[in-house]
């Protein structure tokens, strides 16, 4: 074939493209992601019926705090690393800085424990629920967003995997959050955002098989 | 002509194939196939691929344009954007024919656009095999609108069809194309 011939074919029917289009397609795949998660959710615990007394709620406030930033920055990120070229690093770096600040929010709660309480503190009985249900909760979203990515032309594969395994995992752990809320700050360090960065890790392994064009 | 007004033309090729100028997205692609070809042509020669070879990565690079428009940031400039698409056609293919990436050396975006080169070869692909394997309908409809350069409603009168059965033929038929100028292992 000539590759006029291919230009000709390419130019018969040139449909409008909105400027919106590949953030909006995300946010709305997100949507649908965490939707189904929802359901998830409400299937394996019902309803949440957890009774907040004022200091789950303040862990609560930081849990959604902490991983509703990180849907935030990250979609921002993965709309610029999911178009070929160079992203911008600017949001990289906003969402280590999320992690630095929890980090140092748990180590300072820690510090200011006495030593006796820590071992209960990290390992309250719900820290393998966290550690199945928040990846188990991140598996639609992270579908969602991989079906995005396959129609947008990444060039960074592990980058783009690994961002969208961060936004999964954050939004998985926010449901999460609604039926088991974290106990303390640094539980709330450790199992949310190790997990979180443990799925990132395995986005960034994984994703290069689904993500070539 | 210089890289700075050459990107200023074909950025406002882009904006107005992106509203839906087809003559835009047409001088565009024909404007960028030429780069293109000198590009690739170029690159492959150091590895001792011939001319063929750069015609295949034209028109993947193409179809690759042209498919993910959507990713096209409308106030970035476009020769990165589309420098990025070739450079990673052209490292898909090496991988595929096990040279290295090593053999794509760092260059920037404007080394795609320093030279360009119009003596097309044909590529692999053949277009008549692709049509005829198109349901007849399709096949008919497609040629009524590009061969004959019908517009959408005149061929849906001649063809007895609805404007919007013309377009989903159409849009079957290029589904068709991007899937046979996708990666193909090599021959």
């Amino acid at each position: 074939m000539k590759t006029d011939e291919l230009v000709e074919f390419l130019s018969i029917q040139v449909e409008p493209v909105k400027a919106t289009y590949l953030r909006r397609t995300l946010w709305l795949s997100l949507a649908v992601g965490i939707g189904v998660t929802v359901c998830l959710m409400l299937a394996l615990f019902g309803v949440p019926t957890y009774a907040f007394d004022a200091a789950a709620l303040r862990i609560q406030a930081v849990s959604f705090l902490f991983t509703l930033s990180l849907v935030a920055i990250g979609a921002r990120f993965l709309v610029a690393v999911a178009r070929p070229g160079e992203p911008g690093y600017k949001a990289l770096l906003l969402m280590g800085l999320v992690f630095l600040v929890l980090l140092s929010a748990g180590l300072i709660a820690l510090t200011l424990s006495p030593r006796a309480a820590w071992h209960a503190m990290l390992f309250s009985p719900q820290w393998s629920m966290c550690l199945i249900c928040i990846p188990l909760f991140a598996l639609a979203p992270f579908a969602a967003l991989i079906w995005v990515l396959r129609r947008a032309a990444p060039t960074h594969p592990a980058l783009s995997g690994a961002t969208a395994g961060i936004i999964a995992a954050a939004s998985g752990a926010a449901i999460f959050s609604c039926c088991i809320p974290g106990s303390s700050l640094p539980f709330v360090t450790v199992w949310y955002g190790g997990v979180i960065l443990l799925c990132a890790l395995v986005g960034a392994v994984i994703s290069p098989w689904f993500l070539r064009w | 002509m210089d890289i700075r007004s050459l990107e200023t033309d074909l950025r406002t090729l882009m904006l107005a194939g992106l509203d839906g100028d087809a003559r835009a997205h047409r001088t565009l692609l024909t404007g960028l196939s030429s780069h293109l070809r000198a590009y690739f042509k170029r690159r492959l020669a150091r590895i001792g691929r011939g001319e063929a070879d750069a015609e295949d990565l034209v028109q993947e690079t193409l179809m690759a344009i042209h498919t993910r428009r959507h990713t096209y940031d409308r106030t970035q400039p476009l020769t990165p954007w589309v420098y990025a698409i070739a450079r990673y056609r052209l490292i898909d293919s090496l991988r595929r024919t096990k040279a290295s990436s090593k053999d794509v050396p760092i260059d920037e975006h404007v080394d795609l656009f320093v030279e360009d080169d119009t003596g097309a070869v044909e590529s692999g692909l053949d277009l008549e095999r692709l049509l005829a394997r198109l349901p007849a309908k399709t096949r008919r409809t497609i040629q009524l609108v590009k061969l004959d350069g019908l517009s959408t409603h005149e061929a849906a009168a001649r063809s007895g069809s609805s404007p919007s059965a013309v377009k989903v033929s159409v849009h079957r038929g290029l589904r068709a194309l991007s899937l046979l100028v996708k990666p193909r292992n090599p021959r």
